[in-house]
């Protein structure tokens, strides 16, 4: 069976990238098409002009900048699991990339792919929402960042505009002290959508209190969310096994799942509290992350 | 209609210089120039029967437009060697009986080559998260998994190494496996539990 008919640009530079995508009606970027191929044959999706930028070097390699990580959008989720710095400082993010459907995608798929897709179940997003990440949109009227919390809209819905383009996705290195921790449940072990996605990350000063606390869910509500008030629950407190049975609790009223998926309510209360637990031995243990 | 593309895709060592409208997909491409060990299964990133080495890793070929591939080396299944000549991991499925209807085996050949160019001695574990994207609907998997670990023996150890000892026998020890990968636990020690089944 073969893809609908459509034509090709592969410009050379970022700003030319920019330029057709800002002139060019109906032009839609392409990296790794993982997603806009299986779209595209489906016919859901029927872009005129294909935008290739997996070559823009703007859009490639992880590096530590000053004060933040910053991951080219067109890094492949493969790529992001092999990093040393995220392994490093963002070993949630990795795990959430270990999780990611299978190893013949993952060496296609791309972060920024993902993140532009915005699919409910991303694994990338709530990893990243743990990370307080940003993300770098580009068009020729100029850039913006804009946090992960807020670029999410929707299902399949974002503050991109159709000229812009997504750069790259940063976020403040984490302290050195923070622990975090993520699962992904879904109806295989491996190569699956996520059915309900957490991951949280904790940290807390020398005597136990709870100094930060940022908890995100995803496929248990239309997009990636962050439980805010479950967070707020945490933070200032020691983190004693009631503080994080009530903060889980919380995370579960966060959710909003589809009529006929309720049982995710619960999934979501059990693996909080699960990854709390789990966050708040390793910060016991004062070591780091997951 | 979209211009072709002029698309250089070296396969397997040749070099084929094509013209190609944007819409064809890698393994559309491989399969009209007489690559027909790269299965079509299911089109849409599933079962991974097209899988081929795509400079080196391990991608989808149904998820590839063939321009994407331009002047990137594929290498496919009957890449990695022939009836005459076969490689080590070909002689293993070959050797451990898993090759049933054989249409999943070149992705699954590809997968394994993949994972065991960069990790010579997987666990089992590893090999069963290596495959996740290959889908076998004869459902070998046990025979699979255990050809995976006698090419891993043998790249190490030398044609002559075997499963036998402390394994499980090649064939027919797994049979239940289901698409569950990552059990826990050695083959042996599943097989002494009685198989599968959870």
């Amino acid at each position: 069976m073969s893809l609908p008919q459509f034509e090709v640009l592969q410009p050379a530079t970022l700003g030319e990238a920019l330029k057709i995508l800002s002139e060019v009606k109906g032009a839609e970027p392409i990296a790794g098409g993982t997603n806009l191929i299986v779209d595209m044959r489906a016919g859901t999706h029927r872009p005129k002009v294909v935008v290739d930028v997996a070559a823009l070097r703007d859009l490639h390699g992880i590096e530590v900048t000053g004060p933040e990580v910053v991951i080219g959008a067109a890094t492949t989720i493969a790529e992001m699991l092999e990093s040393p710095i995220l392994m490093k400082h963002a070993p949630v993010l990795v795990l959430a990339c270990s999780s990611f459907a299978n190893a013949l995608i993952r060496n296609r798929a791309t972060v920024g792919g993902n993140l532009v897709t915005a699919a409910p179940c991303s694994d990338t997003a709530p990893a990243l929402l743990t990370l307080d990440a940003e993300v770098k949109l580009a068009s020729v009227r100029g850039t913006r960042r804009v946090p992960l919390d807020r670029y999410l809209v929707s299902a399949f819905s974002t503050v991109r505009r159709s000229d812009e383009l997504l750069v790259s996705v940063r976020f403040p290195v984490p302290s050195a002290t923070a622990a975090a921790a993520f699962r992904k449940m879904g109806l295989r072990k491996v190569s699956c959508m996520a059915k309900v996605d957490v991951a949280v990350m904790l940290d807390a000063d020398a005597a136990g209190r709870c100094t930060s606390a940022r908890i995100a869910i995803a496929a248990a509500s239309p997009i990636a969310v962050r439980a805010r008030a479950a967070e707020a629950a945490l933070i200032g407190k020691p983190i004693t096994p009631e503080a994080i049975a009530a903060a889980a609790s919380l995370t579960a009223k966060a959710a909003a799942p589809r009529a006929g998926s309720e049982y995710k309510l619960s999934v979501v209360q059990g693996l909080a509290r699960r990854l709390l637990a789990e966050a708040a031995r390793a910060l016991a243990r004062g070591g780091t992350n997951a | 209609m979209p211009n072709k593309r002029k698309v250089v895709l070296r396969v397997n060592g040749r070099q084929h210089e094509v013209a190609l409208d944007p819409n064809v997909s890698l393994l559309q491409a491989l399969r009209d120039l007489g690559h027909t060990d790269v299965k079509n299964g299911c089109e849409i990133g599933e079962c991974g029967a097209c899988a081929v080495l795509l400079n080196g890793k391990a991608v989808n070929s149904c998820m590839v437009l063939a321009w994407q591939a331009d002047g990137a080396e594929v290498v496919t299944n009957a890449g990695l060697g022939t009836m005459d000549k076969p490689h080590v991991i070909q002689e293993a499925f070959a050797d451990a009986g898993a090759v049933q209807c054989g249409y999943c085996t070149p992705g699954m050949v590809i997968s394994a080559k993949a994972l065991l160019d960069r990790n010579p001695d997987p666990s089992e574990a590893e090999i069963r998260e290596a495959i996740s994207g290959n889908l076998c609907r004869c459902t070998g998997y046990g025979q699979i998994i255990e050809a995976v670990q006698l090419a891993s023996r043998r790249l190490r150890e030398g044609p002559a190494a075997s499963l036998t000892g402390e394994r499980a026998a090649p064939c027919g020890a797994l049979t239940q496996e289901g698409d569950s990968p990552r059990l826990p636990g050695s083959t042996e020690q599943r097989a002494r539990r009685g198989g599968d089944r959870r």
